[in-house]
């Protein structure tokens, strides 16, 4: 019986795996460890005999204690490779926030220039009673660049 | 002379003779996060007490009016979109001043702790050296620390100093100006770690190839807040300053900026 909850469990893990590969859920790299281990828990469900032959050679005593320290060892990985990459991205995302911040203040700026040099162009072109209508052009263009 | 000597009228005219010479354009950087108490009057400060400066305030993810406030007080104001620490805000300045091609930076802090009135004097260190240190123990200003806080202030000195070859008696002061080539290191690589911002940037910088010099200044009180001077955690202070120093010291070849892309 327990044979059968090991094969199903390694099946699950790895079908889960699979399915978010697939629907671009999981990118390749996190599923790396997660394909190993779930490979590792399937055929050591199938051939139970491969983990007390195991046991055996290594000079372990108790088969469940190799089990035990393959499974911190591989957990050990998994979040030391999610503290990696978690630092990696946020390095990124200061970057690309820092960047943010400086685009703005140049958009800012060359916006407020833009007025300025679109009011005094305004300014000017009003004076003339004949060019109303070029004005509200361009304040119609100002408006749906606001936008 | 075209960037954003624009966006602020006036400045132009105003620029002092001398300065030009000597250090050419010049921007203060003040990082501010939720100093809407402080970050108006220490601008209009510095534009009182200096000529010809560029301020431009970077808002850490401020949650109040710190950005309006510093606009009105006539800062270009560089809004981040959440908090990133000093050690983000100051790169994100220091970028500014890249882009900007301003010949030398200087940061205060918005808290009023660093005086407008040195700022000159700061600069002036600028002359012999890429980085220079407004240091508020070199023998000038009341400033008192006791205990193990201030351990770690004689302990990160004197490792400092042997790093830099030169006397740094406070190198966590942030109180500091920097030249062309100091900028573009900075740009590199500026930590946004804890403590980063001050130690690591620095021996990053020394290990590059830069010369930093102190130079005396007064530091008055901050208007609000205050260091932690209870022994826990002055202590704590202390062993993170030491980690942070080590693991700066360890990595001499962090400086060709492998962490930039």
């Amino acid at each position: 019986m327990i044979v059968f909850l090991g094969i199903a469990l390694a099946l699950v893990l790895v079908s889960i795996v699979v399915y978010m590969l697939l629907t671009r859920k999981l990118r390749e790299k996190y599923a790396f460890f997660w394909i190993v281990i779930g490979l590792v828990v399937l055929v050591l469900g199938i051939f139970p005999q491969l983990l007390e032959g195991l046991t055996l050679a290594l000079g372990v005593q108790v088969p469940s204690n190799l089990l035990f320290s393959l499974a911190i060892v591989l957990l050990l990985g998994v979040s030391l490779h999610l503290s990696w990459e978690i630092s990696q991205a946020e390095d990124e995302i200061r970057r690309v926030a820092e960047e943010t911040a400086l685009l703005n203040t140049e958009v800012e700026r060359l916006s407020a220039r833009l007025d300025a040099l679109e009011g005094a162009g305004r300014a000017e072109r009003v004076e003339l009673p004949s060019s109303d209508e070029v004005a509200e052009g361009s304040r119609g263009r100002d408006e749906d660049r606001s936008r | 002379m075209t960037g954003s000597a624009q966006d602020e009228p006036g400045a132009v005219d105003m620029l002092d003779p001398i300065m030009i010479d000597s250090l050419g354009r010049v921007l203060v950087i003040v990082p501010a996060w939720n100093e809407q108490a402080n970050v108006g009057n220490t601008v209009r400060e510095i534009l009182d007490r200096t000529t010809g400066l560029d301020v431009v305030v970077i808002d850490d993810g401020s949650t109040d009016r710190t950005a309006a406030v510093a606009r009105e007080a006539g800062a270009t104001v560089i809004a981040l979109p959440f908090n990133l620490g000093v050690g983000g805000a100051m790169r994100a300045g220091f970028t500014y001043a890249q882009r900007h091609d301003y010949d030398a930076a200087i940061q205060v802090d918005a808290d009023g702790q660093h005086d407008p009135a040195e700022i000159g004097r700061v600069l002036d260190g600028l002359r012999e050296s890429d980085i220079s240190i407004g240091a508020r123990f070199a023998d000038k200003g009341d400033y008192s620390v006791k205990g193990p806080r201030r351990w770690a202030m004689l302990f990160l000195a004197g490792v400092m100093s042997r790093v830099a070859g030169t006397r740094l008696t406070d190198v966590t002061s942030g109180f500091r100006a920097a030249n062309r080539r100091a900028i573009d290191q900075y740009v590199r690589y500026y930590p946004a770690e804890y403590l980063g911002d001050t130690l690591d940037s620095l021996v990053a910088a020394v290990h590059s190839g830069l010369s930093v010099t102190q130079v005396p200044v007064a530091m008055r009180q901050r208007m609000h807040g205050n260091p932690s001077q209870n022994p826990i955690g002055a202590s704590i202070y202390l062993f993170r300053s030491i980690f942070a120093l080590g693991l700066a010291l360890m990595r001499p070849g962090k400086t060709t900026g492998g962490q930039t892309a």
